[in-house]
């Protein structure tokens, strides 16, 4: 088992390089730094001046792989490739375009960001697992039926309605909580509360469906008649049986997104103003801010890549067949 | 104790039930096993599911009733049942591997059947738990019992299943073909712990099989089941000695075994009919030999022959007058000459890999130094329990697998390490039969194409529609068959087009893998009589490769048994069978259920299971099984011995 | 009547190679009886039909809307015919007013009066700051008060039409004569529908619920159509372009992101995931490791940066594009490649599990034995045996797409920014939510529409999967 594990953890190198190169490919090879500078100062009026001036600025003056110039070490390290890519590794991402540096504003942004998408992660997958293990119970009644009609109409309604609508409605209308903000300590509760819900009730839908269609390929095994055999009551053949052998799939969906919580989300931050990272993203995005968006775009793929290890890890918890082979 | 009376289910299609089971009484008294007999889809499993109300979603219960020492199951409440489940009355399952719960250990499987029906918890319930496993006879059950069920062989999850069953102490066990998923060896093993289990507590055991040999074991009193109906019910004697009915009789007849070499098996011709199409008379009438006008118009009522033997026929006749089909001569006495196949030293090992790095740690010795021959027209048979390796022999022969080493030349030609266009030439001369005639044909392609792909892919050349229309005919089926797809063809026929794909390039060696281990008896016996004529016709040579002994007592010239990658045993059927040396065959023969009263010989228990082929035993592969083991078994592997010029063995007891 | 030109935007190339290629593939259902058994099966489903008959409605828009051309100008004789800058659709033409009746600024649904104060000069009265009547909501009529009587006669009218219209289909459709999915009875003694049986819904084609679902679409749509011409039914936006028109147009685009995307991943999907399956060894390896690259960027971001590469890319190069209407068209394309790049990795993997079960199985051995090359067996054996997850996957992600749309444009990562779309109607029209009072129409109308489209592509892929799915039958 401990192979196992320091395997995938020792497949996430080669995987975090690859992510790095396309990163790279697509921000300095695609583009070159002088097609960026031009985007960003207007495509008009710019002189080859101003130009060399904005790549001086951000360290985008230097050759891609080597500089021959510099000699020594100096050949690979005084580089765009090494300055803006490797040294991400190391967890240096540069400065923003309003020169703050970058790292730093992920650390102060982090904080928010966990506080809005835990609570709807949680509190999302208690709701979902509970509607779909109660839809497979009742399976083929009428109230199934109209359940995953309900959730076929709510995975069809677009995200954007489910937080404007929300936002519309109970904040501006009903005026129960406020609209937007964020706030420190215990206060923060009634800005978190408003983009939890509408986070829980806008994953409803899909969520339900697809573990329902879990538990019920799990409803119809063997093990399950021989549990019913046993003259065993109907919920408890769901609690003990069905439940911990449909945790096997869900655990695959679910784990993985735990770490890429760090990341917020993007729309729910933005309408409410949350200064996590969601909202940072999307800035930066508005604003083309090149040093961001290259940040966040490594960052998100080392969550996940984490996600994809802690998946590994948690599947030797719940499945007795890969901790002891 | 157990009183089943019109019990009538169907299955929900759209908006129609469709009956599989319609109207059958019998009764089981404590103590006494009562089997159900009959074909796939007769409808007997599902009779058994009845019983326990245990029916799948689509599954409806239409009438009639169950009733258990004088109480009605079928109108009991839900709740109430749940109470006789697994208490009064328990069930074990065909598929051990899939009848398991995979995430919880084997005594907390054991245990919540305790907790439920016997209030038993903690030290008491693994106490007894303890003592189950024990019973089952499964050793060293403190282990065993905080195990998982991947961690089991097939044998002892089936020993694990029995133990649930009998946790709650129940008087009716219900045994769902508890042995179709396992090797003789170990039936043999489970069959005789569930005969002991059954007289040392007194239980009534509803048996459902579909194996005449397991019913000869087994049963006290047998009802025979057809299309949904019980046709004849008759006590083991009777039912063994004078069968009446004339689908049970035609049973019989197709049995393949060594009295009817040399002769067709007899058949029954036509299909079971369909669910939704059961015709109003006697539902055997259009397949029966005795048919008369009558059969077609009245459904027949039951009649007493003798006390305690009944049927639902008509025809007042007794003995078989099976329309016996010419004798084939097939064993006309073959040359022996020059050999067509030869392989030597064959070697397949899979390499394990492991660790961080997946560096090969090991090999999985999957075929480990075969060495045969088979001569032009003539049957070798492969014969050996699962995971011996004898399918991979099969696959290796013709390339399918890469060798690791060791040599096949096909009629003078090297195959092992042949180039493309050299194999091209050798797979003319060699094809191959599957298994499972669901899945050997492509569900996307008319079958015409399907026959017709050898012959493009090899180019060899001739009219291929024209080619396609005659091998049709040679295997008995309608020339309007090409333009059809596979799923409108029962097994049997299916079998017969993957028989025609593989004639298709005419080849001189026919590999066939379990051909007739997913078809019915009296499929089973179309396919070998087509076999046979196809070889006595073409001249072409089998490698049969089976695990069942009966159907090698007809059809094979020469054996060759192999047991964990190596062959122990070989020579002439009739030296192989008749004077086996090893003691490996000698079990194996033993433990073959023999469908007929005086079976019940001299057996030879093996106890335990086939090892795994990544860690065989050191020395003889078969000493930790064998009952004759010696210290010289464990340490040196046997040299082949040869008995007669023809026949060899490798043991040491026969040197 | 003015001289045109015909306009082949490239994204209209790749509707109608779409639409032939899905003509074609209909064909080679037909002629292979195991697909057209699931296709009957989707027939049979009500939901289904009645999705598929909302799902063809949009189709029909969407197409008309795929024919572009552009107006000659006035010139003087001898010159070399000019051409309107402005990229016009067939559809354009068939809704004329809506496209050209703009107003000043908002107005509500069916208003005839601004929806903001103006001022206004009165001879004789001064200035006055009052509601103006619109330009052409409701300007046929002397009083505005007269407005709901109008409505309620021309929507009768119009409903009373839709009736009578649907009435004749259904004595066609009872008159038809019906395939009862048996090969054994021939073409002449298929049994007539009837009226009876189709009331029933005895029908093997789901023919009650397409009807139904046609009454529905017929009472709705001719009603708005007979009104949009003096009304805006659904209002009008901030700049005054009528609401309903631009539904229309953003049909066109979700339609497209929906299945250009999915066209543009196929092929990709399916050949990688084949061969990662059927070969194994360094292949497999090679193939799941970009995979799983690719899958560990985060979508919306690999998309925000492909995105923002590309908008430079085409900011770079004004000199490529004839029109505005290239240049977001382009642009749309450009999404559309994005967004398959990024989503081909699910599909891939399914198939690539699939392959391996299937290159296990008997008949697979069978054409090894006869030394059938490996691409002959993929193209032979493993590809039609995996089209039903090829068919379910494309159905599936049609309607994630659709809402995906949205979300990318309104982030800014989506189609341009002067492209009819839900996206960037919902974009525009968010902040209105603010205002007091509130202007709630556009916001509503994109979301239902948006919802009517995805519900219906959901329904019908539920359909599709279930009839095609093995494990289902």
């Amino acid at each position: 088992m401990l192979a196992y594990i320091v395997r995938r953890l020792l497949y996430a190198i080669p995987i975090l390089i690859g992510v790095n190169l396309i990163t790279f490919a697509l921000f300095f090879i695609v583009n070159t730094p002088d097609d960026m500078a031009r985007m960003q100062l207007g495509i008009k009026r710019v002189t080859p001046e101003a130009i060399e001036k904005w790549k001086e600025a951000r360290g985008y003056d230097k050759p891609l792989f080597v500089n021959s110039a510099a000699g020594g070490l100096s050949t690979v390290t005084e580089t765009i490739f090494f300055e803006k890519s490797v040294r991400m590794f190391a967890g240096d991402f540069g400065r923003a375009e309003d020169g703050r540096d970058i790292a730093r504003e992920i650390g102060t942004r982090m904080g928010p960001s966990l506080a809005i998408a835990l609570p709807t992660f949680i509190l999302g997958l208690f709701v979902t697992v509970s509607l779909a293990l109660t839809l497979a119970f009742f399976r083929a009644t009428a109230f199934d039926f109209w359940g995953v009609v309900i959730c076929v109409a709510a995975m069809s309604i677009s995200g954007l309605f489910y937080i404007i609508g929300g936002q519309y409605l109970i904040a501006k209308v009903w005026k129960l909580v406020p609209i937007s903000g964020f706030g420190e300590g215990l206060d923060a509760w009634r800005f978190l509360i408003l983009p939890v819900c509408i986070g829980v009730v806008a994953g409803i839908g899909s969520s339900t469906r697809w573990y329902r269609t879990i538990f019920l390929e799990e409803v119809s095994k063997d093990y399950v008649r021989t549990a019913r055999a046993k003259g065993l009551p109907e919920t408890l053949v769901f609690f003990r049986h069905i439940l911990r052998n449909a945790l096997i799939p869900i655990l695959t969906g679910v784990v993985v997104v735990i770490p890429t919580l760090f990341m917020g989300s993007l729309l729910t931050e933005s309408f409410f103003g949350i200064p996590g990272l969601g909202s940072y993203t999307i800035d930066a995005i508005q604003a083309q801010d090149f040093a961001v968006v290259r940040s966040m775009v490594f960052i998100g793929s080392v969550l996940y890549i984490v996600g994809l290890i802690l998946t590994d890890i948690s599947y030797t918890l719940v499945d007795p067949r890969i901790r002891f082979s | 104790m157990l009183h089943v009376k019109d019990l009538r289910l169907g299955f929900a299609a759209g908006q129609r039930t469709l009956l599989a089971v319609d109207g059958i009484s019998f009764t089981i008294e404590r103590g006494e096993t009562f089997a159900l007999l009959g074909e796939s889809g007769c409808g007997k499993s599902a009779t058994a599911q009845a019983l326990m109300r245990l029916l799948p979603p689509a599954g409806r219960i239409v009438g009639g009733s169950v009733s258990l020492d004088g109480e009605d199951l079928l109108v009991l409440p839900e709740a109430a049942m749940r109470g006789w489940r697994g208490r009064r009355m328990a069930m074990i399952f065909q598929e051990p591997a899939t009848s398991l719960n995979p995430v919880l250990t084997v005594g907390r499987q054991i245990g919540e059947v305790l907790e439920r029906h016997r209030g038993l918890r903690g030290a008491a319930a693994r106490e007894r738990m303890l003592d189950l496993l024990r019973q089952v006879g499964i050793a060293d059950p403190e282990r065993r019992l905080d195990e998982y069920p991947f961690q089991l062989s097939g044998g002892m999850k089936q020993r694990v299943m029995i133990a649930i069953a009998l946790a709650g102490e129940p008087e009716l066990l219900i045994a769902d073909e508890p042995t179709t998923a396992l090797d003789v060896t170990v039936q043999a093993q489970i069959l005789d712990l569930l005969a002991r289990l059954q007289v040392d507590r007194g239980m009534g055991m509803l048996l459902i099989t579909h194996d005449l040999g397991v019913v000869a074991r087994m049963a006290q009193r047998i009802g025979v089941m057809y299309a949904g109906e019980l046709v004849e019910v008759a006590s083991r004697e009777d039912f063994f000695t004078t069968p009446r009915h004339p689908y049970t009789q035609a049973l019989f007849a197709a049995l393949p075994e060594v009295s009817r070499r040399g002769t067709a098996l007899a058949t029954i011709p036509g299909q079971v009919p369909a669910l939704a199409a059961m015709p109003a008379g006697c539902r055997f009438a259009e397949r029966c030999p005795q048919v008369m006008p009558v059969c077609r118009e009245r459904s027949p009522e039951w009649r007493e022959v003798a006390p305690g033997h009944a049927l639902r026929c008509h025809w007042q006749g007794a003995a078989s007058v099976l329309e016996k089909a010419a004798d084939l001569t097939v064993d006309r006495q073959i040359e022996e000459k020059t050999g067509l196949l030869t392989v030597d030293g064959l070697k397949v090992h899979f390499p394990i890999r492991q660790g961080i790095l997946q560096r090969t740690v090991g090999h999985v010795f999957a075929v480990d130094g075969v060495s045969l021959a088979i001569a032009p027209g003539r049957t070798l048979a492969l014969v050996g329990e699962s995971g011996c390796g004898k399918t991979t022999v099969g696959k290796a022969l013709l390339q399918l697998i890469r060798p690791s080493a060791g040599s096949v030349r096909l009629g003078g030609r090297e195959l092992v390490g042949a180039g493309a266009r050299e194999l091209r030439a050798a797979r003319r001369q060699a094809q191959m039969v599957f298994q499972d005639p669901f899945a050997s044909l492509n569900p996307r392609l008319r079958v015409g194409e399907i026959i017709a792909e050898g012959i493009t892919a090899l180019g060899v050349g001739g009219d291929a529609t024209a080619t396609v229309a005659a091998l049709l005919r040679q295997v008995g089926l309608p020339t309007d068959a090409g333009e059809r797809f596979p799923h409108e063809f029962s097994g049997g026929q299916r079998q017969r087009i993957a028989i025609a794909r593989a004639l298709a390039v005419q080849p001189q060696l026919l590999v066939c893998d379990e051909p007739t281990s997913a078809l019915d008896v009296s499929v089973q016996a179309q396919i070998l009589n087509l076999l046979k004529t196809l070889q006595a016709e073409l001249g072409v040579a089998y490698l049969f490769i089976t695990h069942n002994f009966a159907v090698v007592e007809y059809l094979a010239h020469d054996i060759a048994v192999m047991y964990l990658g190596r062959i122990v045993e070989q020579g002439r059927a009739e030296e192989v069978l008749g004077r086996p040396r090893h003691p490996y065959t000698q079990a194996l023969l033993s433990a073959v259920p023999v469908p007929r009263l005086d079976g019940a010989g001299q057996r030879i228990h093996l106890p335990g299971e086939t090892p795994s082929p990544a860690k065989p035993p050191a020395g003889c592969h078969f000493h930790p099984r064998c009952p004759q083991a010696t210290a010289l078994c464990r340490e040196r592997y046997p040299a082949p011995t040869a008995v007669s010029p023809t026949h060899t063995v490798n043991c040491h007891l026969a040197a | 009547m003015n001289g045109f030109q015909i306009v082949v935007l490239w994204s209209d190339v790749l509707v109608w190679l779409l639409l032939a290629s899905g003509i074609g593939v209909g064909v080679l259902i037909a002629r292979s009886p195991p697909l057209l058994a699931a296709w009957r099966r989707v027939g049979a489903s009500r939901a289904g039909m009645a999705s598929a008959t909302v799902l063809l409605a949009f189709l029909g828009i969407g197409l008309l809307d795929s024919l572009h051309y552009r107006v000659a100008l006035d010139g003087k004789p001898g010159e070399k015919t000019q051409y309107a800058i402005e990229v016009l659709s067939l559809l354009d033409a068939l809704v004329g007013p809506l496209r050209t009746e703009n107003e000043k600024t908002y107005s509500a649904p069916f208003a005839t009066h601004l929806y903001a104060k103006e001022t206004i000069e009165r001879p004789g009265q001064g200035t006055l700051r009052e509601f103006p009547r619109l330009r052409f909501g409701g300007s046929h009529l002397a009083e505005p008060a007269a407005a709901p009587a109008d409505i309620a006669a021309t929507a009768a009218g119009a409903a009373a039409l839709a009736v009578l219209g649907w009435l004749a289909l259904v004595v066609l459709v009872a008159n038809r004569r019906e395939n009862p999915g048996d090969p054994t009875v021939d073409r002449q003694n298929w049994p007539k529908i009837g009226w009876s049986r189709l009331w029933r819904g005895e029908t093997v084609f789901a023919w009650n619920a397409v009807l139904l679902t046609l009454l529905l679409i017929l009472l709705t749509l001719l009603p708005l159509f007979a009104l949009a011409g003096d009304y805006h039914v659904f209002g009008t936006d901030k700049v005054g372009q009528d609401v309903l028109y631009q539904i229309l147009k953003s049909v066109r685009t979700a339609l497209i992101i929906g299945l250009v995307t999915t066209l543009v991943m196929l092929p990709v999907a399916v050949l990688l995931g084949i061969v990662a399956g059927y070969f194994r060894g360094w292949v497999d390896d090679l193939i799941q490791y970009l995979y799983t690259v690719l899958n560990s960027i985060p979508g919306v971001l690999l998309i925000a940066a492909a995105v923002l590469m590309m908008q430079v890319v085409i900011d770079t190069h004004p000199q490529w594009f004839a029109t505005a209407a290239e240049r977001a068209d382009l642009r749309l394309l450009a999404l559309c490649f994005i967004l398959g790049i990024t989503s081909w990795t699910g599909l891939c993997r399914l198939l690539r599990g699939e392959t391996l079960k299937l290159r296990e199985l008997e008949y697979i051995q069978a054409a090894q034995a006869f030394g059938v090359s490996s691409w002959r067996i993929i193209l032979r054996h493993i590809l039609p045996n995996l089209m039903h997850i090829v068919i379910i996957a494309l159905v599936m992600d049609f309607s994630g797409l659709v809402l995906a749309e949205a979300v990318l444009s309104y982030v800014g990562i989506g189609v341009d920014p002067t492209m009819t779309s839900f996206g960037t109607m919902i974009n525009n029209a968010r902040m209105e939510l603010g205002r007091e009072p509130v202007v709630w129409w556009s916001l509503a109308a994109a979301f239902a529409a948006m919802f009517i489209l995805v519900l219906a592509a959901n329904l019908f892929a539920d359909a599709v999967r279930d009839a095609f799915d093995p494990r289902a039958a």
